[in-house]
């Protein structure tokens, strides 16, 4: 189609809504937002006629690609070290996106513009592919990976599995609450438009380099539709903008959407990318420096920073903080090291690290030895059973955490933990701004002004909780990663297949108790509880 | 000449054979190849199985932490509360066209393949020009006017619904369903482009102020105007692919359009309008499943099947209203093949024959 064609074409499309004079569209969610004085402005135009066949031409590229993966024998490339933790990845991601697909009706129901109506109809369709190319992606690694276990379970094992709850608030948080905080500010000017590089782009650089190249060819192909969505959000962004009243959520929303991607998707991308590979190149980007290019430089300032002439507060100092804990605090290496500990409740294998990824990591993030090192270095001495209990059950001088209410991944900024009672129970939160966002920002007021729209933290958020002394080998059971002996655990501390005396058993887990920090916590006395916060916090937690 | 830079060296990770292919060491679950957290339908997953089934996680079957956000007056998630349907396992749901990425771009793909060709080939063949100006006008009013109401449904009812379903298949389902309507709404508006600029006096415009005032079209537009306005999913749902679209969808495109085109000359408007009747019947089929097991279900099937029935005593009546007084478009083409009566007592046939499948009873007033 020529350009002008293309524009008449456009302009033709606009002709297809009305204003209703009998009846108006169910208003299903609700949003605390005003858009009544808001010029309509246009995202990116798409129509249906070129988007298809567009999409389907994609299609058969990844299409073609996995089909040349497996003539090629890529699985005899790809490490397991990678592999093991894309059991966790894309346990998760198929929800978000799916989640994205069921959050454009909230926006169309908030925003009163139908050109963005359109472009959030496309997005729809986009998110559900996204979703559906993904499992089956996974499906594939599945059939041709070494080993399926926890592939072959996966829908039910990130349904039920504590690192599937940190996982699942990027998701949630696209379609509950207020319509514009979860649809608008939290998918799509925070996930989407930051947060997607460190996923969709530098995380496939990093599986390329472990051998797996269809991981790279299926999202890249996803991030090619985001211009789109990112888009969308913008041009609802500014329609926000225009109205005074709103100045204050978008504020609000920034800051709570801004911080819980930090933490869960630095946690988890974070972990898979720094722990993950074997890529150990000195010159191989860390996270950080990812971080540093295409959140840091490429969002904030390029995208976030020239908000500020519209009169809206950036939060500066979330952003310098998530830095500061990423590259200051080892936020990611005590998220790794806290999947490690906790390896008996995963779905995934989890590879001990070796001299030559101390080397790296000592050289990427200086003084990383003295924290992790000596921890790794049991965990790899206490990696076979037999003679040993699994290391969050053996004395190495690490304490296990107490788990952040809001964003679900645990306090393990151990200084930075605050502990309050909200809501009549004492809950822990990795941080003061996570503590913000269940006892002011998910409220139904806000700074005075009633916001009976937003949302509400809910479920049994601390996973601990479901299993307080119990046996772990019958919360194994439970939890069902077993594998189709029915008594080897899906989840091991290393990658040895060959010897099945290496492999952990229901048998040498039985009698171990479990129990919930928090349920703890609140059965303590107050000077006990005093006593204790002070120590945790205290603690540097490093194996002696 | 050629020179090289040495001053930085370009590093690139190592291949490394790993043999991390399935096959390669024997151990338990080393040939655990399936997903094993659902039952398939038939005896083998299908591919639509395995990338749709518990994708959005129920608390009833996995989800141990429950939902982590709720709105601030009620629960979060997927509420099966927000329909007033009932069923003892919503997963039981599978689409019978199988739906997922790969086949929603094929199908559609094609689909604009088809359509993009025979609108060239019509140009080139001057097909245009034997219309009379009878017939020009009833595409230019009314199958202009019909695009409204595809790109109205498609968009505040099924991309509406299809956050509110309990089920990944139920919801994608209807999302197909959405993506359906507003790209044959389109393909209607740009065959009305098109045409405004093959044929002299075409107005291009027309179609607006046919669907905002026409009196004829105003019954319609206000049923149209009403399912949006539905809060429970599965109403809206019933009450568009089975109520509106039997009575005036199929009637208008299949028992009208699609019979006297050809014998007033037109042989392009049938394909198109053709593509529209494909994808209900399509959209008809998971309907239908859906219902089917709704009002054959062990414990809820009574109190579904009374509530379908208000539904259809509720919409039947409106869609009937909305038919009858389309009925003067019936003589104003020159060629007039068809009586309105013939056209509405097919259109009847089929809503009498789908609500049979769900036992339930066609309201009286339409049994005249
Ligand atoms: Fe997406
Ligand atoms: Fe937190």
């Amino acid at each position: 189609m020529s350009r002008q064609s293309l524009s008449k074409a456009h302009q033709k499309i606009t002709e297809l809504s009305w204003e209703p004079s009998f009846a108006t569209p169910a208003q299903r969610f609700g949003t605390d937002y005003k858009f009544e004085k808001s010029p309509k402005k246009d995202p990116l135009k798409q129509i249906m006629r070129s988007y298809f066949p567009m999409e389907e031409e994609k299609d058969d590229r990844v299409y073609g690609a996995m089909d040349g993966a497996i003539r090629g024998n890529m699985f005899r490339q790809v490490q397991e070290r990678w592999m093991e933790w894309q059991k966790l990845f894309l346990s998760i991601i198929p929800f978000p996106e799916i989640s994205a697909a069921r959050a454009m009706p909230m926006a169309i129901d908030a925003v009163p513009n139908p050109e963005i109506h359109n472009g959030l109809a496309v997005q729809m369709i986009d998110e559900v592919r996204h979703s559906t190319i993904q499992m089956n992606l996974k499906r594939l690694y599945m059939n041709h990976y070494i080993d399926p276990a926890g592939f072959d379970m996966t829908e039910q094992a990130w349904a039920n599995s504590y690192s599937g709850t940190i996982g699942r608030q990027f998701g949630e948080s696209f379609i509950t609450g207020d319509a514009v905080t979860a649809a608008n500010v939290y998918l799509t000017v925070v996930a989407e438009t930051a947060f997607t590089n460190t996923l969709f782009v530098a995380m496939p650089g990093e599986a390329a380099a472990n051998g797996d190249y269809l991981l790279p060819t299926v999202f890249h192909s996803v991030q090619s539709d985001e211009s789109r969505h990112i888009s969308n959000g913008y041009s609802i962004l500014l329609m926000a903008l225009a109205d005074e009243d709103n100045r204050k959520l978008l504020e609000r929303d920034l800051r709570h959407a801004w911080w819980n991607n930090h933490c869960v998707v630095d946690a988890a991308i974070g972990t898979f990318i720094e722990y993950g590979t074997k890529d150990r190149r000195k010159d191989r980007d860390s996270y950080a420096e990812m971080w540093r290019r295409w959140i840091y430089d490429d969002y904030y300032r390029s995208y976030l920073l020239p908000l500020e002439k519209y009169g809206l507060e950036i939060p500066h100092d979330l952003v310098e903080e998530s830095w500061n804990r990423i590259v200051n605090k080892f936020y990611v290496h005590r998220v790794a090291q806290f999947f490690a500990t906790g390896w008996p409740v995963n779905f995934w294998r989890i590879d001990p690290m070796t001299d030559e990824d101390f080397e790296w990591f000592e050289e990427k993030y200086p003084g990383w030895y003295n924290q992790f090192g000596r921890w790794w270095e049991a965990y790899n001495r206490l990696r076979y059973p037999g003679r040993n209990k699994p290391i969050a059950f053996e004395d190495v001088g690490y304490e296990y955490p107490h788990r952040c209410w809001s964003c679900m991944v645990p306090c393990l900024i151990r200084e930075d933990m605050v502990v309050e009672k909200v809501d009549g129970r004492w809950k822990t939160y990795c941080s003061e701004t996570c503590y913000w966002t269940d006892a002011v920002a998910f409220r139904p007021t806000y700074e005075g002004r009633e916001t009976p729209n937003m949302g509400r933290l809910t479920g049994t958020r601390e996973w601990e909780t479901l299993y307080h002394n119990w046996d772990l080998a019958d919360v194994l059971q439970d939890l069902q990663y077993v594998r189709d002996d029915g008594k080897t655990l899906i989840p091991q501390p290393h990658l040895d297949l060959d010897d099945e005396k290496k492999l952990w058993t229901l048998d040498d887990i039985r009698g171990i108790p479990f129990a919930s920090p928090n349920i703890t916590l609140n059965e303590m006395s107050d000077e006990e509880r005093e006593q204790h916060i002070a120590a945790y916090r205290a603690n540097p937690n490093v194996t002696p | 000449m050629v020179t090289q830079d040495t001053s930085k060296q370009r590093s690139f990770p190592k291949p490394e054979f790993t043999d991390a292919e399935a096959g390669a060491v024997t151990f338990p679950s080393s040939e655990s190849r399936s997903f094993n957290y659902f039952s398939p339908k038939k005896k083998r997953a299908t591919i639509y199985e395995d990338v749709t089934v518990d994708v959005q996680p129920d608390t009833d079957r996995y989800l141990s932490q429950g939902w982590i956000y709720a709105f601030q007056n009620g629960p979060g998630g997927y509420p099966v509360d927000w329909t007033g349907l009932k069923s003892t396992d919503w997963h039981r749901f599978r689409d019978p066209n199988e739906e997922w990425e790969k086949t929603i771009y094929h199908n559609n793909s094609n689909v604009v393949r088809q359509i993009q060709q025979n609108l060239e080939n019509a140009k080139k063949a001057g097909a245009y020009s034997g219309w009379s100006r009878g017939w020009t006008q009833f595409v230019e009013r009314h199958v202009g006017a019909w695009m409204h109401a595809e790109n109205g449904l498609g968009m505040h009812v099924f991309v509406a619904a299809q956050r509110s379903g309990p089920t990944n298949m139920i919801n994608t389902a209807i999302a197909v369903n959405s993506a359906h309507k507003m790209r044959f709404a389109q393909d209607l508006a740009l065959y009305n482009l098109d045409l405004g600029e093959s044929i002299e006096n075409f107005d291009g415009s027309m179609h607006r102020d046919v669907w905002h005032s026409d009196p004829v079209w105003q019954p319609v537009r206000e049923v149209v105007e009403n399912l949006t306005a539905v809060e429970d999913w599965a109403e809206a749902l019933f009450a568009t692919n089975i109520v509106f679209e039997s009575l005036v969808g199929v009637l208008f495109r299949s028992y009208l359009v699609m019979q006297i085109a050809a014998r007033n000359g037109d042989y392009v408007t049938p394909t198109l309008i053709g593509t529209g009747e494909n994808d209900y019947e399509r959209d008809l089929r998971y309907t239908r499943e859906l219902f089917t097991m709704l009002t054959g279900d062990l414990e809820h099937s009574t109190a579904n099947k009374r509530l379908l029935q208000e539904w259809v005593n509720k919409w039947a009546p409106r869609c009937s209203r909305a038919a009858h007084e389309l009925q003067p478009i019936w003589s104003q083409p020159q060629e007039k093949v068809v009586m309105f009566n013939d056209s509405w007592s097919a259109a009847v046939d089929g809503f009498r024959s789908v609500l049979a499948e769900f036992d339930l009873e066609e309201p009286k007033e339409m049994a005249k």
